[in-house]
């Protein structure tokens, strides 16, 4: 069997040991054992699509970060620390903690009271049917996209990494996320999460703790690094007072109001994936913790992820370029965490890191369908097609889904294999919905005054305007002086000022058309906004227990954080 | 996530201690065989070893706790 194997693998950037192989299998053996235990399970509509709305506050909050943890993520950052420095440690920490402590305090409460299964469900319940099925075609669509685009970077990162046959990694992998979430649902794919998170700690935090052991400490690691690249790599804020005096060409501005504020409040409030997992939650108590013990967490990630690619910055002989200027024999930026995992890891822990590639890899597209099949049984399929169904058709549609939305998601990333620009208009669609989204949803859970037709009429208008900012820019690239401020912005730049304006966009017309259109009455918005809801009070309980209370420490950190790494 | 069926701890505990026994297994192997030419860099301060141990008391500690007898 071992030389089948290695007759699928070509040259590669790390060599297994069998003993590799064997925990690799063993991870596969598992989330299959997993999926058929949890069979028995998932034999209700809120049991398959919900997970019987039981999960404690740490599941939730676990696999909320989780379901965005993804290898790509990984990979993706680990390259951009190596290309941008530490500037890319913001992505974890204003472009993300303050989001989900928003989302925790202020939006949980409205999406949980109102017992909703997803984004696109509340939209309905708050502005009506238009809203919802808008928002759950777009979703239904990018996400599985979404799903095959990550299927074809694994299987290209595994080609690269490990010398497998591309075919064979969409295969297996892609049969595997079937199985195991046809048969258990949304919890099997929040255990496999959970499961994903543990492995991504225990193959990758040894990268930074003997790289800092190699490099002398973090003292020295940024004096290797003022001698390797510059002294503007370490630090976080200092830079940001100009376009060109930090080497990712941004703003604080940027910084704070496009990626602190709207791109991440967009991203986190509304994504349904990790939205998702929070309305599994067994109490409100439990959906406010989730994504505030995810915020703790989450500031922890640059440890295994940021501090991987300076190590790399610092330590690996040769020099990493991007993708389109690598050379015969070179490397990209995306290769620094492969191969600071080769650099460290013997026997077994080598693994262990591939097989926490692998996991974050097949539970982001397990995330990704789970997600389209909830959204297209309940948000498409029963809302606009098939109304009166009894439960356990839905449950079937949701098998069958779960199989179907694997099947595109495979179809995608062939797809992607002989058209390469696909993956960054797939990233460039997702981009568009996120920030109008979360201007509809805020407005629609704070302003009882937003109108159905505010809410739809906003969305569109906001959604029109993100696309066209970008076809503008893609037609005249010179347009960039406009939309991010700056001739000298990148694209990651661009993506921050594009979702500030398609917010404001969004906000006004929902704002105009809400007052120039009748709103819904009182008795129908209850439980859905604020001033007509009522949340559960924590009064009396001790101060430990109040979420208010983690999220303050959070915040707190968070800060601390930020103003060491100045 | 604690009635009466196999808690997602437990399969995580499970999960830290197999690879944990696999891992250290492969670097005391290591220890008693060393190679030639190690192909890491740090190579003597036997990683396996040690963080292996780690990822299986973790993992044993989990199951016992987790264990689906001790729930029911």
């Amino acid at each position: 069997m071992m030389a089948a194997m290695m007759l699928l693998f070509t040259d590669r950037l790390v060599h297994l040991a069998p003993v590799d192989f064997v925990i690799i299998v063993f991870y596969f053996a598992l989330v299959l054992a997993i999926g058929f235990y949890l069979r028995g399970r998932a034999n209700t509509g809120e049991d398959f699509f919900m997970a019987g709305r039981e999960m404690t506050a740490w599941v939730a909050g676990l696999s909320f970060l989780s379901a965005n943890l993804g290898a790509l993520e990984l990979m993706g950052w680990a390259g951009s620390a190596y290309q941008y420095g530490i500037l890319a440690t913001h992505w974890y920490w204003i472009g993300a903690i303050p989001a989900m402590l928003f989302l925790a305090l202020v939006m949980m409460p409205f999406y949980y009271i109102s017992k909703t299964h997803s984004v696109p469900g509340y939209l309905k319940l708050r502005f009506g049917e238009s809203s919802r099925a808008l928002s759950a075609v777009s979703f239904a669509f990018m996400t599985v996209l979404m799903s095959g685009v990550n299927m074809f970077a694994m299987a290209k990162v595994m080609q690269i990494v490990l010398g497998w046959d591309i075919n064979f990694s969409i295969w297996v992998s892609s049969l595997t996320v079937a199985v195991y979430v046809a048969l258990g649902g949304l919890r099997s794919a929040i255990f496999n999460e959970v499961l994903q998170f543990f492995l991504i700690w225990a193959g990758a935090l040894l990268i930074p703790i003997l790289g800092l052991y190699e490099t002398g400490g973090w003292s020295n690691l940024k004096v290797l690094i003022a001698q390797r690249a510059s002294t503007e790599y370490v630090h976080m804020w200092s830079g940001l007072g100009s376009f060109t005096t930090n080497p990712m060409g941004i703003h604080w501005t940027g910084i704070v109001f496009g990626l602190g504020s709207i791109l991440s409040m967009g991203y986190w409030t509304t994504d349904f994936l990790v939205v998702q997992r929070i309305l599994t939650a067994k109490d409100i108590r439990s959906a406010e913790m989730a994504p505030i013990i995810g915020a703790g967490f989450k500031m922890f990630v640059p440890l295994i992820v940021i501090l991987p690619g300076l190590l790399g910055l610092a330590v690996l002989p040769m020099k990493l370029t991007a993708e389109s200027a690598v050379a015969a024999g070179g490397h990209s930026y995306n290769d620094v965490l492969p191969l600071m995992l080769a650099r460290y890891c013997g026997p077994g822990l080598l693994g262990l890191g591939i097989t926490a590639l692998i996991a974050g890899f097949m539970s982001g597209m397990a995330g990704n369908v789970s997600a389209f099949t909830t959204v297209w049984t309940y948000d498409i399929y029963r809302a606009l097609i098939k109304k009166d169904a009894t439960d356990q058709h839905y449950v079937n549609m949701g098998r069958w889904t779960t199989v179907v939305g694997v099947l595109i998601s495979v179809g995608t990333a062939y797809l992607v294999m002989q058209f390469a620009s696909i993956m960054d208009y797939v990233q460039a669609l997702f981009s568009f919905f996120i920030a109008p989204l979360f201007g509809t949803v805020i407005l629609g859970m704070l302003w009882k005054r937003a109108s159905g037709a505010g809410g739809f009429w906003g969305l569109l208008c906001g959604t029109a305007s993100s696309i066209g900012m970008w076809t503008w820019v893609k037609l005249d690239p010179t347009a960039l002086r406009y939309v991010a401020l700056s001739p000298n912005a990148k694209a990651l730049a661009q993506d921050m000022y594009q979702a500030l304006w398609s917010f404001v966009v969004c906000v006004v017309v929902t704002v105009v058309v809400s007052l120039m259109t009748k709103p819904k009455a009182a008795a129908e918005l209850t439980g859905l906004v604020y001033g007509l809801t009522e949340v559960p009070s924590v009064g009396n309980l001790p101060l430990y227990q109040k979420p208010v209370f983690w999220a303050v420490v959070v915040a707190v950190a968070l800060v601390i954080l930020n103003i060491i790494m100045w | 996530m604690h009635d009466s069926g196999i808690s997602i701890w437990f399969f995580i505990g499970l999960s830290l201690l197999v690879n944990g026994v696999l891992i250290a297994g492969a670097g005391i192997w290591e220890v008693m065989n060393p190679p030639a030419n190690p192909s890491v860099v740090l190579f003597h301060l036997h990683a396996n070893v040690w963080w292996g141990a780690i990822l299986a008391v973790f993992g044993a500690l989990y199951c016992y706790k987790f264990a689906p007898k001790r729930q029911s």
